[in-house]
């Protein structure tokens, strides 16, 4: 499909977003007494199935499923919506694995998905069927089960499946003839292996861990990457700054909640200027990706309320908003 | 028929053709923006109409252009051209609006679309939304006039 055909799909998404939250919808939210006030402010916006729902879980699934069938309606290139859905696939794999090996059974560990939700990933894993799988998880899924089942050592199968996923949207972005899904791949890798080097960095990996752990990305020599989070907090900082991201350096000094929001603030700046893109499938894929910040920052504030968490604590999690 | 009849009659097609193929291709843009919006927002209706129409008018004034050739030339009306050469003046004079028509429609369809998009997320700006196609509407007029003075003046 050309960028003119999705006008249509463009049109129905400008109309959408105008129910998107906002910044000061999120500022409220944080400043509500509980997380029930929460609850009542989003089924007012139309959260949820409409029946008045009080689990939380189930107002936010209910969103999620919403965004899912939208895009689909919109008759998005299922390649593109696949790709977006690789993290979600990857967490599946890891959850799957994790129930095998621990016999420990959590539903609620899964995503929903069509074709592998918690029961056809377990099926698949009990029966070692990989070939079931999509071709790009075929490899990975594989060995990190063996290196679940030989070591037992849950990180270990952690950063195979994650930096397995990480290629995998690479490689499927490259090829993808949006820019806007190129630029936002590369972005996803960057703050992905940041990300992953600061976690290092706190809890002292050494330099072979990171280099198993870093996906290739373009915009970030993660080489020297790796060397830097080895080394000290310090050099990480400056290793990020000479690389074009001393807003991340800043973030990490600040606190670690401070560089958490960073990384997803970073996501959705990449997805921003698709707000003024009249055509091109950029601004359904950005609409579904501010869909998905949504639901995480208000996952985040109703958890922060669950858990009595300060206003002003609540606050310095929350995410910049699409709109 | 004469070669400058033919070559008349060409021109007389072009301008309803050329002019009429880019409203047809503006108004489908803007359309499926239109029903985009009244999918999600149905009060929109009136509103998106009106952006989707504006790029149609490229192929009315094809049109008039059409018929005004077509009184000067012998069929409706006037002196049938008798010589190449005015035949060739007739063509060239409905070449304006012939291709002027075909492009600006479509940019101004482009536009509508974006506008249309305005009008999605900020329904009370509809009146500035409106001025964007609006503008590319002068280049058409352009062309349209000058089609129309020298049709009108050859011979």
């Amino acid at each position: 499909m050309g960028d003119l055909d999705y006008i249509f799909a463009v049109a129905r998404i400008r109309v959408k977003e105008k129910s998107l939250l906002t910044d000061m919808d999120i500022s409220q939210m944080a400043g509500m007494k509980d997380d029930r006030t929460v609850l009542g402010y989003l089924a007012d916006r139309g959260w949820g199935d409409g029946d008045g729902a009080t689990d939380a879980e189930a107002v936010l699934r209910a969103e999620e499923r919403k965004t899912t069938e939208l895009v689909k309606e919109l008759k998005i290139d299922p390649a593109v919506f696949e790709l977006l859905s690789y993290p979600n696939l990857y967490h599946n794999l890891k959850a799957g694995i994790k129930e095998i090996c621990t016999s420990e059974s959590n539903a609620r560990a899964f995503y929903e998905d069509e074709k592998y939700g918690r029961e056809a990933m377990l099926r698949i894993l009990q029966n070692k069927s990989f070939a079931d799988l999509p071709e790009h998880m075929r490899e990975v899924a594989e060995a990190a089960y063996t290196t679940m089942i030989e070591t037992r050592d849950g990180q270990r199968c952690d950063i195979m499946v994650d930096r397995a996923c990480l290629e995998a949207m690479e490689a499927a972005g490259q090829k993808s003839k949006s820019r806007l899904l190129r630029d936002y791949v590369e972005s996803t890798v960057a703050v992905s292996d940041i990300k992953i080097a600061a976690r290092a960095q706190k809890t002292g990996k050494t330099i072979a861990f990171l280099r198993d752990a870093l996906a290739p990305c373009r915009s970030l020599d993660v080489r020297k990457l790796a060397i830097a989070a080895s080394e000290s907090e310090e050099a990480l900082i400056n290793c990020l700054d000479q690389q074009g991201f001393r807003e991340a350096g800043e973030a990490l000094k600040e606190s670690p909640s401070a560089f958490e929001r960073w990384c997803d603030n970073k996501l959705i700046q990449t997805i921003r200027p698709e707000k003024t893109n009249s055509v091109s499938m950029g601004p359904v894929i950005a609409y579904y990706l501010a869909r998905q910040n949504e639901i995480k920052t208000v996952r985040i504030i109703l958890t922060a309320k669950a858990n009595g968490f300060s206003e002003e604590a609540t606050r310095e999690r929350v995410r910049d908003m699409y709109v | 028929m004469t070669l400058g009849m033919v070559f008349a009659l060409t021109g007389a097609v072009l301008s309803t053709a050329l002019a009429g193929w880019g409203s047809a291709w503006g108004v489908g843009l803007a359309g499926q923006a239109a029903a985009g919006v009244v999918a999600e927002d149905p009060d929109q209706f009136a509103k998106v109409l009106i952006l989707q129409l504006l790029p149609g008018t490229q192929g009315i004034y094809g049109l008039l252009v059409t018929f005004i050739t077509l009184s000067n030339i012998g069929i409706l009306g006037g002196n049938p051209v008798a010589d190449t050469h005015t035949g060739l003046l007739y063509m060239l004079a409905c070449l304006p609006i012939a291709i002027v028509g075909l492009i600006s429609a479509y940019h101004q369809g482009r536009t509508s679309v974006a506008s249309i998009g305005i009008v999605a997320k900020k329904p009370d700006q509809f009146g500035k939304a409106m001025l964007f196609p609006a503008m590319v509407e002068t280049y058409a007029i352009l062309a349209l006039l000058v089609s129309i003075l020298a049709i009108t003046n050859i011979g």
